[in-house]
């Protein structure tokens, strides 16, 4: 659905960061997540997609479209097909809700009545039927974003560009979202493509995700691998400071273990068996469990006290352990 | 001494509609000529989508020089042209164009600002829809700057009203030139007063309807 194949993007002044040499693939139907620190070339990158920003070098390709050498109409036309959330929402504070959401109707030439019906679904779908009169300012943030998630997808967009969708939102109203998204992409079959700082959306709703660092693409796989198998420097760097990664615990006197276990090992009763049968003590020194799209994930840094090697035995029969 | 027995009502009369008519017509031309300029200046200024260096400075460069001439000077000056433009330079016909050129520029800086306002996200988004440049412009920039827009219109016309006031070097009269001969020159002290205080009810008229208007557009 969307290729960048050697994409370049510099810029003589100032602005957004530039990129270098990105070639990545994103699937039709899939959540492709990108994460990186601010400054990392994550917006460069998604204003790449609708041609918001153009490549310097390389080519980007969506839809079957070259974004780079679209004429103005073509340009346009691709828009249509690419909605676009940003994290300020971006609304017109001058017109209501239901306004906002026949913006693109209108500017696409939608008829009147046609645009009527259309609107009245959208309400719906965002669950938002009962505000279609009100003005933006006098929503909440999380039913700010259902009105630019409507406006996006109003024109049958086949893929959604979130910019930072959630991070003016808190965390009940972020999983709101999250799951209004991850629903359109169910339904519609919507492309989605999320840039985001926050671990927890990619983690959440992301098929496969992207680390851009420095305007450099370091790593880019289905998510469990990229959380819990890091292979560049910068991914392990990026997980540890977002409270994903694991500190270190030079200070325990044992050996220092990690376990990373998905799927069904999640539901055993990991610790307790490996300490009975391995007669080894066992300090949980930090770790989650948590959830992907995918399913559940847990990684656990333990200490371990007594026979070392008999319990790293028996704890890799539940989980990789590093 | 203060009588008001000696006030010429009809002289007063005739003054009043001299400035209403001036400025009626001068605010129209005003925003006619100011509304698309301040557009441009902003769709040239740096990050939108008609950015250009050269245009903008260039644009900023007329309209600073523009502003920065004196409203008398500028009166004079453009007597050639005023005549070319509209057959005079005299009357209130003949005051026309220079308060237009006097206030359009003030005015266009007045709309780039107002435009300012607007979100960089709301641009984008407008933009990521596949608008054009008009739907840009229509359905979005003009729509959402509307208050600062309005308030700028309320500012120029309350300029306007003072600018009128010289326009009796060109005989084109109205209540700020009845107040300098007679009032003034003449030390007729209650033509003063009364012209005096028809401008700043005419003054105060404009400003609470000009408020009422951005309060009406104001949805944030």
């Amino acid at each position: 659905m969307i290729q960048f194949e050697s994409v370049a993007k510099t810029f003589t002044t100032g602005g957004l960061p530039a990129l270098h040499d990105v070639t990545l693939s994103i699937a039709a139907s899939e959540i492709f997540g990108v994460i990186g620190r601010s400054g990392a070339g994550k917006s460069t990158l998604v204003r790449l997609i609708n041609g918001l920003e153009r490549p310097s070098s390389g080519r980007v390709v969506v839809d079957g479209q070259d974004v780079g050498a679209a004429r103005p109409a073509d340009m346009r036309a691709l828009r249509r097909r690419v909605g676009m959330i940003f994290q300020q929402f971006g609304l017109l504070s001058s017109a209501t809700v239901a306004d906002n959401m026949a913006l693109p109707l209108r500017i696409a030439g939608v008829p009147a009545d046609a645009r009527k019906a259309r609107v009245a679904d959208l309400l719906d779908r965002v669950g938002l039927a009962a505000h279609g009169h009100k003005y933006p300012g006098q929503l909440s943030g999380g039913q700010k974003q259902r009105v630019g998630i409507a406006r996006a997808i109003a024109g049958d967009a086949r893929i959604l560009l979130c910019d930072e969708a959630t991070s003016a939102l808190d965390p009940e109203t972020t999983r709101d979202i999250l799951s209004l998204i991850a629903d359109l992409n169910r339904d519609l079959g919507l492309t989605i493509v999320m840039i985001t700082h926050e671990m927890e959306v990619v983690r959440e709703v992301c098929d496969r995700v992207a680390v851009l660092d420095a305007g450099r693409l370091v790593e880019t796989g289905p998510v469990a691998d990229i959380f819990l198998r890091p292979q560049a420097a910068e991914t392990r760097r990026l997980l540890a400071q977002a409270g994903e990664g694991h500190a270190d615990h030079a200070d325990f006197p044992g050996r220092v273990v990690r376990l990373t276990f998905e799927g069904d090992a999640i539901a055993q009763p990991v610790l307790t068996r490996v300490a009975r049968e391995t007669g080894v003590d066992l300090v949980v020194l930090g770790g989650h469990i948590g959830r992907f799209r995918q399913g559940r994930y847990g990684q656990l840094t333990l200490g371990v006290t007594g026979d070392a090697e008999a319990a790293v035995a028996a704890l890799a029969t539940y989980g990789a352990v590093s | 001494m203060i009588d008001f027995d000696s006030i010429d009502w009809s002289d007063i009369g005739q003054a009043t509609l001299d400035t209403l008519a001036m400025l009626s017509g001068s605010l129209i031309l005003t925003v006619a000529i100011g509304l698309p300029l301040g557009v441009v200046l902003f769709l040239a200024s740096p990050g939108q989508v008609w950015a250009n260096r050269v245009a903008h400075l260039g644009l900023s460069l007329v309209v600073n020089l523009l502003r920065s001439v004196p409203f008398i000077i500028l009166l004079i000056v453009m007597i050639p042209l005023t005549v070319a433009l509209v057959g005079t330079s005299l009357g209130v016909v003949g005051a026309i164009p220079p308060l237009v050129v006097a206030a359009a520029p003030f005015f266009a800086r007045l709309v780039e600002l107002a435009l300012r306002e607007v979100g960089r996200d709301t641009i984008e988004a407008v933009t990521a829809m596949g608008a054009t440049t008009r739907d840009l412009v229509l359905r979005a920039l003009i729509p959402e700057a509307m208050p600062g827009i309005l308030a700028g219109i309320t500012v120029t016309a309350v300029a306007l009203v003072s600018f009128t006031a010289m326009a009796g070097v060109v005989g084109a009269g109205g209540l700020g030139d009845l107040a300098i001969r007679f009032g003034y020159q003449r030390f007729q002290t209650d033509v003063m007063i009364v012209t005096v205080v028809l401008l700043l009810i005419l003054v105060q008229l404009l400003q609470m309807a000009g408020d009422r208007l951005v309060r009406h557009f104001s949805r944030r």
